[in-house]
């Protein structure tokens, strides 16, 4: 047998080892840039009062969650009810960023499945969101005393995550 | 009950593609005629029965049968009946029962059609065939069941994704699937040779007309679906080096060069191992494409909800079938003899340095699709490759590759007088060279970028043309001749196309109230207003533009924006107006405040070239199968 045909077969071994690492690796998950970095500042209107405005700057001390969310994401009406069991928690504020929504939808929205969010910012225009490097609604993040970003979701919160992640995380925090 | 049928059906298929695949092969090796016989009629039965499978699936979508989870997941009692139809291969399950409802198509083409062939090679390549559509029905039956039932039936469905609510893409997926599958045949045929340690040129003479026809397949299939990304998307553009894009390309590639090596193998004995090899590459390039749609391991627009059992599933049998191809590969290969002699002038050295052109440039391709997940495995962090890297690897290597389509054609077998070649090319060299100054100031700005590209397509165009006019002094050429020169052509047509839209294309994003106009490419559009319309199965605001050209009004052009009762994403639906020298594209964005709409506009010269230049290629493709030497075949096979 000659060598040099068996350079294809060599080949493809490679090939399929690296696919095969390749399906245990999940090419949705990109680290955020932001991890480590202090939260973009912005203000916008409240949802339920269009009046007020919300500003993170009002929850500096704090350890608190942001969760990007909107009347038209199929995926956000799957995580809710996870959202309500964290809001019954109470273990720190919860704040929704209402992104790209319509004010009515978003209002009904909450009315027929529950408000888990301490109260909503309103990002109509997304213009927030891209501050935060949204591209999968929903997204979750956590925020520090200091308004650091510790931890970021991209897609639905899970139970798991949640007791796994969030909630240890949570903690430790609110100790420093 | 009727799905069950279905159910039953696919398991019937796959004990019977169990014996199609084992024992027509032992019977060949053992030289068992009472195994061999076997080959054809389970290779009938098989495909009555993936007729039925794949016709009670249709069914269960045309009578809207929601208690099959399949159905309740892509269709809907309001999705029209020929996107219900689209909808059967609109998921991962239906999508690979159309995958091997296709494969078994070819298997009983190849069957009836190779009654001259000898009996052996027959059987071999049916159990070849048989051994790949029984892997492909287990998957389906672990892990991809279409005819899975939902206890209780859901009220409705969730409807197909809008995006694929559209004509094209109904024919799309058959298409491209006919041609991924159709380079089963050529790989069977050359793993049939191998295990017979018969590698000579009837292989190659039965293998081509088989290829070329999976070739037009593919081609159409990959033109199709770039032509529905163009209207469909919104975006404007015809190719995005998309991994799934990218896995029908590559195929592509490799089954162009395989065309050109079967001439050698067939015409000169020569090049046998390496047309083998590519034979098996093509195939397996088709298998990978599918693993890498099908398992979610490369992110992508494409990318469908994932389980890991079948990327697993999916893994392990592209493993097999590829890892076993090229082990009898190394085994046996070596031994096949060489083929005539032939110098560095002639016709053999041209198809090969062609051939080494386009493999390099689908393995650059390659590389790019799999380089994050390369990266991603070695942990070395998380990359996309985008479309600069893909045009600056990719266009470089097509550059030498026109310039050999130019002179290939006139060389000859074993030696050529080059010196004579050239002679004879000057003329087009020169029309070449003036395209390529010409046409970039007629349009208006020159770059060397384009003059480049006007050059490429006319040096092609030029010398196809003299040596048509050549042979037609001749003689009468044969349509297999005709059919090259045709592809050739269509690949300049192609490259037109390409260079016009990349060089000249003006693209406007503009606000625009009604009444208000915009120009480009030297013409005018204007917003007459937005109304809502409402479909079968959403509703959409419509805005009218008038297209007018020196103040005449030429067309009246209706973008839309929809949203589909079922989905709340909200569809672009762009509108334009096809000419011959440019297309006029618009797409409605959001609303603005103040009843302004986003307005984009491009004005696309020559953009229907692109998809002119592939379908010339499949005619070429055509008329090379139709050739008398193939169609003495037929016709004994009839007889």
């Amino acid at each position: 047998m000659k060598l040099k045909f068996l350079i294809p077969l060599l080949l493809f071994v490679i090939l399929v080892g690296f696919l095969a690492i390749g399906l245990n690796r999940d090419p949705h998950e990109v680290p955020s840039p932001l991890i480590g970095k202090p939260a973009p500042a912005f203000e916008v209107p409240q949802l339920e009062q269009s009046n007020k405005n919300f500003s993170p700057e009002s929850l500096k001390g704090q350890v608190w969650i942001l969760n990007v969310w909107a009347s038209w994401c199929v995926a956000c009406r799957e995580e809710h009810p996870i959202l309500l069991e964290l809001s019954k928690a109470q273990i720190a504020p919860l704040i929704g960023l209402d992104y790209k929504d319509q004010r009515d939808n978003a209002l009904a929205m909450l009315a027929r499945q529950g408000n888990p969010y301490t109260l909503s910012a309103f990002d109509g225009n997304g213009r927030v969101g891209i501050n935060y490097g949204v591209y999968g609604v929903p997204e979750t993040y956590v925020i520090d005393k200091a308004g650091i970003i510790r931890f970021k979701q991209i897609g639905p919160i899970t139970t798991e995550i949640l007791n796994q992640k969030i909630y240890p995380l949570i903690n430790e925090l609110k100790k420093s | 009950m009727i799905p069950e049928f279905g159910h039953y059906a696919l398991i019937l298929a796959l004990c019977i593609s169990v014996i199609q695949g084992i024992l027509p092969l032992l019977g060949a090796h053992y030289g068992r005629r009472e195994w061999l016989v076997l080959a054809r009629p389970a290779a009938q039965v098989l495909f009555l029965l993936l007729a039925i499978a794949f016709g009670i699936l249709a069914w269960s979508f045309y009578v809207n049968d929601f208690s099959v989870l399949y159905v309740a997941e892509h269709s809907n009692s309001q999705l029209p009946v020929i996107y219900r139809l689209g909808a059967v291969w609109g998921g991962h399950e239906g999508s690979l029962l159309l995958w091997i409802f296709l494969l078994s198509t070819w298997t009983i083409l190849v069957a009836q059609l190779s009654k001259a062939l000898d009996e052996f090679m027959v059987a071999r390549v049916i159990g070849v065939l048989g051994l790949v559509t029984s892997g492909l029905l287990l998957f389906v039956l672990t892990t991809s069941n279409p005819f899975e039932r939902l206890l209780p039936a859901a009220q409705d469905g969730r409807s197909l994704n809008p995006l694929l609510q559209d004509p094209g893409l109904v024919f799309h997926p058959p298409m491209l699937y006919m041609g991924y599958v159709g380079f089963s045949v050529a790989f069977a045929f050359a793993i049939a040779s191998l295990l017979s340690g018969r590698l000579d040129a009837a292989w190659a003479r039965w293998s081509r007309p088989w290829t070329t026809a999976a070739w037009v397949f593919l081609t159409l299939g990959i033109a199709l679906g770039s032509w529905w990304a163009y209207y469909e998307l919104g975006w404007g553009g015809w190719w995005f080096w998309d991994p799934v894009e990218n896995a029908s390309f590559i195929p592509w590639l490799v089954g162009t060069a395989l065309l050109h090596s079967l001439a050698v193998t067939e015409k000169r004995g020569g090049f046998k191992s390496w047309t083998v090899l590519l034979a098996i590459t093509a195939f397996s390039l088709s298998l990978l494409g599918t693993f890498l749609v099908r398992s979610g391991v490369l992110t992508s627009v494409h990318a469908f909800a994932t389980d890991p059992r079948r990327g697993i599933f999916i893994l392990i049998f592209l493993s097999l079938v590829v890892g076993s191809s090229l082990t009898l590969y190394a085994w046996r290969a070596p031994k096949s003899s060489l083929g005539g002699k032939f110098s560095l002038s002639s016709r053999e050295a041209f198809i090969l340095l062609g051939n080494v052109f386009l493999v390099v440039s689908a393995g650059s391709v390659l590389l790019g699709t799999l380089y994050p997940l390369l990266i991603d495995a070695l942990h070395l962090g998380k990359i996309s490759v985008g479309p600069p890297y893909f045009n600056s690897v990719f266009v470089p290597i097509m550059v030498p590759l026109l310039v050999l389509m130019g002179i290939g054609p006139w060389t000859n077998w074993k030696n050529t007088n080059l010196v004579l070649v050239i002679k004879r090319l000057w003329l087009a060299g020169l029309v070449a060279v003036i395209a390529g100054v010409l046409i970039p100031l007629i349009m208006g700005q020159f770059t060397w970028l384009a003059g480049l590209g006007f050059l490429l397509a006319f040096w092609v165009i030029a010398s196809g043309c003299m040596q048509i006019v050549r042979q037609a002094k001749a003689g009468k050429p044969t349509r297999s001749f005709i059919g090259m020169q045709i592809a050739h052509l269509g690949i300049a047509i192609f490259v037109i196309g390409v260079t016009m839209v990349g060089a000249y294309q003006e693209e406007k994003d503009v606000r625009m109230l009604a009444g208000e106009s915009v120009t480009v490419g030297g013409y005018q559009i204007q917003l007459q207003g937005v109304d809502p319309v409402v479909g079968p199965n959403y509703q959409a605001m419509r805005g009218s533009f008038l297209l007018s050209k020196d103040g005449v009004a030429q067309a009246t052009l209706y973008p839309e924006k929809r949203s589909y009762f079922s989905s709340t994403m909200p569809m672009t639906e762009a509108a334009i107006n096809v000419g011959l020298t440019r297309d006029i594209y618009v797409s409605l964005g959001e609303e603005l405040d103040d009843k302004a709409w986003a307005v984009r506009v491009y004005y696309k010269p020559f953009v229907d070239w692109i998809w002119g230049g592939c379908l010339l290629m499949a005619l070429g493709g055509v008329l090379a199968i139709s050739d008398k030497r193939y169609r003495i075949k037929l016709k004994r096979v009839g007889s």
